[in-house]
């Protein structure tokens, strides 16, 4: 069961175009590079062996989904890592870690306890007989 | 939590997502955990705050179980249904789900595994959805589009980016 409790794990829209932004190794490793500072897009296709034209379109979809945002200079137009849309990302994954180890916490300290009393009866009946 | 590092989510294939979770304790009294209604609405109760006022379970393939939760302070009820189709003791559980409130098209059928080892039970939950367009559906909620990114890898990757664009 995957559970989607009212209000609880529907999130802003725009949690659905971060993760898709993320789902991707070449756009994660953009951002793992602008999160060591703001690069130009001649500086971040270099690493990729990539047009630049295909990096532009990894770094669209990266802008929309609010994790890079473009610098101030107008001729080298860097990307720059945008902390907030990570947060968000990544306190939403946190929530949702958190949901499934509340039910399974919970379901350990119960086994623990189903495991406790079980010895118990076995030892009363040893001592029974 | 000792095994709360063993929670695993991801996406398999194009209709299944996948969890798994290790617990220690062998693999009968996992079974019974997720089987006996005073047991299952002792830990299966959703995000804090809400409880778990009804669980009907008829155990055997064809038997119906029905799954209600509440939320402790407005009183909104969200409620889940669901067919066995298969059920082998401390093995294997097969069954259908649909909650009351649809937040996906047509229904999931909802495969539990349990492999004990060394006296510590792995469960494997795998949780298929009738057609693509159902996972898809599912997917596009952003948690599980998260998860087809693999949650382990996001889950490692992101807070460490996070730091770094911080500190930059």
């Amino acid at each position: 069961m995957v559970m989607e409790p009212d209000g609880y794990i529907r999130s802003a829209p725009r949690l659905d175009a971060t993760f898709a932004a993320l789902a991707d190794p070449t756009r994660r490793a953009i951002l793992a590079r602008l999160a060591k500072g703001e690069a130009s897009v001649t500086d971040l296709a270099e690493p990729f062996a990539m047009s630049q034209p295909a990096i532009s379109k990894h770094l669209k979809v990266l802008e929309r989904a609010g994790l890079i945002s473009r610098g101030q200079d107008a001729q080298r137009r860097p990307r720059r890592l945008e902390a907030r849309g990570l947060r968000d990302a990544t306190q939403w994954l946190e929530n949702y870690r958190q949901f499934w180890e509340a039910q399974f916490g919970r379901l350990d300290a119960l086994l623990r306890e189903m495991q406790s009393s079980g010895v118990r009866k076995r030892a009363k009946r040893a001592v029974a007989k | 939590m000792k095994n709360s590092g063993t929670f695993k989510i991801t996406a398999h294939g194009d209709h299944e997502i996948v969890v798994t979770r290790v617990f220690d304790a062998p693999r009968q009294l996992v079974f019974d955990a997720y089987t006996k209604p005073e047991l299952v609405k002792r830990w299966l109760l959703g995000p804090d705050g809400w409880s778990m006022p009804v669980c009907e379970i008829d155990l055997r393939a064809g038997g119906k179980y029905r799954y209600v939760w509440k939320n402790d302070t407005d009183g909104h009820e969200m409620g889940m249904v669901g067919i066995y189709r298969e059920v082998a003791t401390a093995q294997r559980i097969v069954a259908t789900e649909i909650f009351d409130e649809a937040w996906y098209p047509g229904e999931a059928v909802d495969t539990i595994v349990l492999v004990e080892r060394d006296s510590k039970t792995t469960l494997t939950q795998t949780i298929l959805y009738d057609s693509r367009e159902t996972r898809d559906a599912v997917l596009k909620s952003p948690m599980k589009t998260g998860m087809a990114a693999s949650y382990d890898k996001l889950e490692k990757v992101l807070p460490s980016l996070e730091r770094e664009a911080l500190s930059a």
